[in-house]
């Protein structure tokens, strides 16, 4: 199977490029997506710092080389799911910026006009599939929503991204057997990152992480989340694979994250010392390294790159903009969409509220 | 009409609706090759394959959220939990993912989920095979639960919870699956949730209660009116939705009522329809409303103190006498 973690090439030296079979105008490509993601969390940043989005908010800057790489390697009908930490690999999935940081703010222009927030958000239309809060919990519902494809006997694919955390949970194993003796077509990737908040993984684990889907029989790999080529490559080929019925697979993404565990979490401290935290932002900046690639290949050049840069700010600007003059929801959406099918018979609602239809 | 049993019935109604919709599925423990551990699923194996009808592994928590997602990706699952017991297990994904998604979403994600299975006790299986289990579910706004006690409401009902287009939680009663009664053998013999039916009529005192506990309220109401009482027995068939009209056009006309769970009381489903019950009807009550549950206590296993343990038919007739204010005779 494609790719383990990416070495540096020997002599005669083959550009990273050719190495994945990447031509340099999807680099770019990467590149622009990587820019987009980092933008626009670091204007939720600045969003939740002056009071405009509220509750928890993790973000996704320092991880961005495994929303662009992963998903930009899928097919536009396959489906994604995700944890909590989801803006970017909702943006990756083709949802509108402006709508993501909406939903970030509360507002009706938001994925759940303002009923999700940061960890929930949704988008049935480009089968982005959320956005769940409880650590694994959307790891049994990615293999339903594979189940489904196999039932229909679809050829999409499922991509279901997890914390490192996620993988001491029950549901995380049930799934995965059931992934495996039903040869589902759902790819489970792990975006390690070493910590489940103040948590070393290597403190909750004496297997490595890539041993996990072993007792499943569902076949592992690894790779460097921070090598975007790395990863696109990797997960075009297992695309591949799962799509032509290959059963499940099972990636650890090697990945690092640059801010705390959410808002109220400092980048380091505690748990992991400054030094760390430097190490990986000045090394394994998922986004400076490709920058160097593309420097290193002649196919940018530093106005190239600031013309792209200023283009991911403005789109994050305009989010923001859009998301500060979306109106925040009415009092008729606190009832709606609790139940599917309202108009039968009987009470359904129990609190008594003088808004409830039947006062 | 056709007289068949409870399991029948159930039987009945799943394999018309895998007939008539080709999204709609089974899964659970033993569902498929061994016939269900209670043979409700007899014979669909053989009728629908194993694409259908979908053996599990022991893995609660796990099938219970992948077929969360299915419905999630469209498709209409039936989740045979072998029993309710055995369902805390999925509760996180019923309650944290069933229940909320299409809130969460705003519209976007409806769930058509059918969890179904035996709740409440058998006959001496102990602390943890005995649970009455309405209340975790019923608790949790997005979750419809529904409880038929009879052959007609169990085919009725499920083919009902079957097109719902919200998650339903379907619970059946161990010792119910081989009473027998007439059932319309009609494929389109659905009955809506949220109807409750009056399972006996009278007019002194109402008795309200849902699934197996039906038949102890109607054995309680057979000796009450050899002593000239009569009881209406309001069979609610859905705790949520709820028939709250039904519930208070009886209480308005006897202006008693009583209470009958198989579960515990302490913010069980008779609580809330006692705060109802106060709330709307209050000045047509003659007597404070009582409830009849379970003993406040685990289920024990030996067969004296496991009878002691549940609501019994006596009971029932001595908390109607309560209301009356009547000597029991
Ligand atoms: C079942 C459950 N337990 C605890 C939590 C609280 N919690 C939220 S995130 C988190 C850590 C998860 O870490 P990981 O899976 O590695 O993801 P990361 O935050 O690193 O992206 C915890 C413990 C939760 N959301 N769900
Ligand atoms: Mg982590």
């Amino acid at each position: 199977m494609a790719g383990t973690k990416t070495r540096r090439a020997k002599a005669p030296k083959e550009s990273p490029f050719d190495m994945h079979g990447i031509a340099p105008e999807l680099a770019l490509d990467l590149l622009r997506e990587m820019l987009r993601y980092r933008r626009f969390e670091e204007k939720a940043e600045e969003a939740y710092a002056i009071g405009k989005i509220g509750g928890f908010c993790h973000l996704h800057i320092g991880q961005e080389g495994v929303a662009a790489g992963a998903i930009k390697a899928l097919r536009e009908s396959d489906y994604v799911i995700t944890a909590y930490r989801d803006h970017t690999e909702a943006i990756a999935k083709g949802v509108a910026p402006t709508a993501v940081m909406a939903e970030l703010f509360g507002r009706t222009g938001g994925t759940s006009g303002g009923k999700g927030g940061s960890m929930h958000m949704f988008a049935r239309s480009v089968r982005f599939m959320g956005g769940h809060g409880i650590v694994s919990g959307q790891v049994p519902l990615a293999t339903g929503i594979a189940f489904r494809i196999k039932y229909k006997s679809e050829d999409d694919i499922v991509a279901c991204f997890m914390g490192d955390a996620a993988v001491n949970q029950g549901g995380f194993h049930e799934a995965l057997n059931m992934a495996a003796i039903w040869e589902l077509p759902v790819i489970f990737v792990v975006e390690n990152n070493h910590y489940g908040m103040g948590t070393a993984f290597r403190r909750v684990s004496l297997t490595d992480m890539v041993e996990r889907s072993s007792p499943y029989a569902i076949p592992a790999s690894k790779v460097n989340g921070q090598d975007v080529l790395a990863t696109y490559a990797h997960f075009r080929d297992l695309a591949a694979e799962v799509r032509n019925g290959g059963g499940p697979r099972f990636v650890d993404v090697e990945t690092y994250r640059f801010r705390g565990h959410s808002m109220s979490d400092p980048v380091s401290g505690t748990y992991r010392p400054k030094e760390e935290v430097e190490q990986h932002t000045h090394f394994d900046d998922p986004i400076a390294i490709l920058r160097d690639h593309l420097f290193e290949a002649g196919s940018l050049d530093q106005d190239g790159l600031e013309a792209m840069d200023a283009e991911a700010r403005e789109e994050a600007q305009e989010a923001f903009e859009f998301a500060d003059a979306s109106p925040v929801p009415g009092p008729e959406a606190l009832y709606e969409h609790v139940w599917a099918d309202v108009d039968g018979n009987g009470r359904l609602r129990f609190d008594g509220r003088e808004e409830a239809p039947w006062r | 009409m056709a007289v068949m049993t409870y399991r029948d019935a159930l039987n009945a109604a799943l394999r018309e609706e895998m007939a008539r919709d080709p999204d709609v599925f089974l899964m659970g423990e033993e569902v498929a090759e061994y016939d269900g551990a209670y043979k409700v699923s007899k014979g669909l194996l053989a009728e629908f394959g194993d694409h259908r009808v979908v053996d599990s592994p022991i893995s609660e928590l796990g099938f219970g959220g992948l077929c969360v997602g299915a419905a999630m990706a469209g498709l209409r699952p039936v989740v045979e939990f072998m029993t309710f017991n055995f369902a805390f297990l999925a509760l996180d994904q019923v309650i944290n993912s069933a229940a909320k998604l299409l809130y969460m979403s705003n519209g976007q994600f409806p769930i058509p989920i059918v969890f179904r299975g035996p709740t409440g006790a058998a006959l001496q299986l102990s602390a943890q095979h005995s649970q009455a289990c309405e209340t975790y579910y019923v608790h949790a706004p997005g979750v419809k639960v529904v409880t038929p006690a009879t052959p007609a409401d169990a085919k009725g009902l499920l083919k009902a919870a079957i097109r719902d287009n919200d998650p339903v939680a379907f619970m059946e009663g161990e010792l119910l699956y081989n009473f027998k009664g007439e059932v319309p053998e009609d494929d389109d013999f659905v009955i809506p949730l949220g109807v409750a039916d009056l399972k006996h009529e009278g007019d002194d005192v109402t008795i309200v209660t849902h699934g197996k506990m039906v038949h102890v309220a109607l054995q309680a109401a057979n000796k009450l009116s050899t002593e000239g009482i009569g009881a209406d027995v309001v069979d609610l068939r859905s705790i949520r939705p709820l028939d709250v009209d039904a519930i208070l056009r009886s209480v308005q006309k006897t202006n008693r009522a009583v209470y009958l769970e198989e579960g515990w009381a302490y913010v069980g489903v008779g609580a809330q329809i006692v705060a109802t019950i106060q709330e709307e009807a209050f000045d047509y009550l003659d007597a404070p409303v009582l409830r009849v549950t379970q003993a406040d206590v685990p289920m024990p296993y030996a067969k004296n103190l496991e009878m002691m343990a549940k609501p019994s038919a006596d009971r029932v007739v001595e908390a109607c006498n309560k209301v009356l204010y009547r000597e029991a005779r």
